[in-house]
């Protein structure tokens, strides 16, 4: 250590203010700049990454509840099933069977899975499939809101449970809240942001209606187990809440990191820890002459 | 595997080597090397910096260490909590460690010597290492105190250290393998009712508890399926612990204690992944149908299943304890499917 700067703090405190000397030895800013550098390139990361994802409508809500009204509200007309026989036999018989009795390990039997199924499937875009073994994913809807009403309406004419009334306003949040994380966030995660499983995706949530929640929790879509018969309408209310809830939660640490759990949070960790170690290495150590 | 290791003790022998030679010849200042000769090392800069304010605050930082050892090795015995456990050791080691740089910067002399390096194990060496341990001293004034408290930091956390292995050996006990499931206890929800077969419907998973038993415990919760009975390849004994096809399998997986969360039950099998439990930390994926065996991750062994039975109000009740352990494996603990 150099002789010249007084060494106890008050001595260099006094001495900064009088303008003489830096406050701090210039290995020390050097340090302090290059780790305000390294949290800034962090922050900047995160900020990123904690955008929150696009939500195709601004109120899936409107989007998703519009069909239920107009397929489960209103009793389907018997023009509405025979426009949803001719759409059937054009799209879906080829893998579900002419009369929509399934064909044999290429698709299953459509009698008795009801409104409910059907209306999920074609409103979120996951049938038709282009190729039977693909799995279905949410996309743009093949049919138009009259043609998923009248496909639905054939469906549903073989029996089988109706499209399901839900209204998030009446569920509550925090039951949602429970009931998500005992029942969904083990594999949706429980911010909504879904994940992979062996042998599957598992949807991310964000563009999930209530009414796709309340359908998929009463059918299980694909590998998804079933919950209709444990679920009261209530709690499926509120489920439906907290789902609503997830496109947008309140970050109570201040910082999302786009919600995706513990892994980014690590890496934040580590960036902080290694600039905390990188500092004190400035701190402590020496540079050499050679 | 043997040559790898003789070759990475080589590399760290050659490092640690090449770290004392950067040491010795750490040159400060602009002063010109200076050839080495009999005497001892002269030193070209020489200051004692220790003064009695710097001395206490050494002592009183490897003191504080010393008593967060002693910490740890109190709560271990009085009231093991992870959290202060930690916060302990940690704290002690820090502590340690901070007094260790205050007073090598601020308590030992500050000496400057160049010189090349030569040959090691020279006696005349040995000499001038001693000398130098000698120096080091040099204008401390309170070595007592400085060594005592430096004795009494590495003591207690030599302590710290050693203390958790009395809970080695025969301490463990039966611990690991104790469930409270026994014959006839019932499994009732999470509100403490009871549950009955027709509860479990194909496709839905239901959580269930020992009732009257702590909940929190990793051998406490099961998942119960239904299947048709004749799906279920499994043992006669097994099947027979599945009344009505009703199969209940531990929460925690086998590998690393994670629970079981994932329930993947495809709507129309033929184009879909079939049954099965899967672990969502590590992708371990379980068989329902064939006594919870591995499908796929890094389990070793079977998710164990819970002989049920069918007690006398209808109700399902435990007919024993697991079949296998519950809980992590350890130490590459393995055994095939049942």
């Amino acid at each position: 250590m150099s002789g010249r700067s007084p060494r106890s703090l008050p001595g260099r405190l006094a001495s900064a203010l009088a303008g003489r000397t830096p406050l701090l030895p210039r290995r020390l800013r050097v340090g302090l700049a290059f780790g305000c550098a390294l949290v800034a390139a962090a922050l900047a990361l995160g900020a990123l990454a904690s955008r929150p994802p696009a939500v195709g409508a601004q109120d899936g809500d409107v989007a998703g509840g519009a069909p239920a009204t107009t397929s489960g509200g209103a009793p389907a007309t018997a023009a509405q099933r025979a426009e949803g026989r001719r759409l059937f036999l054009a799209g879906c018989a080829s893998c579900h069977g002419e009369d929509a009795r399934g064909i044999a390990d290429v698709a299953p039997s459509l009698r008795g899975v009801g409104a409910a199924s059907a209306d999920f499937y074609l409103r979120t875009g996951r049938m038709p499939l282009e190729d039977p073994q693909d799995e279905p994913r949410r996309k743009e809807s093949f049919y138009d809101r009259r043609q998923i009403a009248a496909l639905v309406a054939y469906v549903g004419s073989f029996g089988g449970p109706p499209i399901p009334q839900v209204d998030p306003a009446a569920g509550s949040l925090s039951q949602g809240f429970r009931l998500f994380a005992e029942n969904c966030a083990g594999c949706h995660q429980i911010v909504g942001r879904g994940g992979i499983t062996t042998g599957a995706w598992i949807p991310g949530l964000q563009e999930a209606s209530p009414l796709d929640v309340a359908e998929a929790v009463e059918i299980g879509p694909y590998v998804m187990p079933v919950f209709g018969d444990r679920l009261t309408d209530r709690q499926v209310d509120s489920l439906a809440r907290y789902v609503r809830w997830t496109r947008q939660p309140d970050d109570a640490g201040g910082w999302g990191i786009g919600h995706i759990g513990p892994v980014p949070e690590g890496m934040v960790a580590w960036l902080l820890a290694g600039t905390a170690l990188l500092l004190t290495i400035r701190l402590i150590g020496e540079r050499t002459t050679r | 595997m043997r040559g790898s290791t003789s070759r990475r003790q080589l590399l760290l022998a050659w490092l640690g080597l090449r770290l004392l030679r950067r040491l010795r010849r750490r040159p400060r200042g602009a002063a010109p090397p200076q050839p080495r000769r009999a005497e001892p090392p002269e030193a070209l800069e020489r200051e004692t910096p220790s003064t009695a304010r710097a001395e206490r605050l050494a002592a009183a930082l490897l003191l504080a260490g010393a008593l967060a050892a002693a910490g740890f090795v109190v709560l271990y015995v009085v009231r093991p909590d992870t959290q202060l456990l930690g916060l302990c050791l940690g704290g002690a080691l820090v502590l340690c460690g901070i007094a260790a740089a205050f007073a090598g910067k601020r308590v030992v002399p500050q000496e400057t010597a160049s010189e090349p390096y030569e040959e090691l194990a020279d006696a005349r060496q040995v000499d001038d290492v001693n000398a130098i341990v000698r120096e080091a001293g040099e204008g401390v004034s309170r070595r007592g105190l400085l060594a005592g408290a430096a004795g009494l930091a590495g003591a207690t956390v030599a302590a710290a250290a050693i203390v958790p292995v009395a809970s080695l050996g025969p301490a463990v006990g039966d611990r690991i393998a104790a469930t409270p499931w026994r014959r006839g206890r019932r499994l009732v929800d999470r509100d403490g009712g009871a549950i009955r077969p027709e509860d479990v419907s194909e496709g839905s998973l239901v959580l269930a508890f020992p009732e009257g038993a702590d909940r929190d415990t990793l051998d406490a919760p099961v998942m119960l399926l239904r299947f048709p009975p004749e799906q279920l390849e499994m043992s006669a004994a097994r099947r027979a612990a599945a009344p009505g096809g009703v199969v209940a399998y531990s929460r925690i997986c086998t590998h690393a204690a994670c629970a079981v969360s994932m329930y993947r039950h495809p709507l129309h099998p033929p184009t879909a992944p079939r049954d099965a439990l899967v672990c969502p930390c590590h992708f371990s994926t379980f068989d329902p149908r064939r006594a919870g065996a591995v499908l796929f991750g890094p389990a070793g062994r079977p998710l164990p299943q819970l002989p049920l039975q069918i007690g006398a109000d209808g109700e399902l009740v435990a007919a024993g304890g697991f079949f296998g352990r519950v809980g992590p494996s350890y130490a590459g603990e393995r055994e095939g499917p049942a």
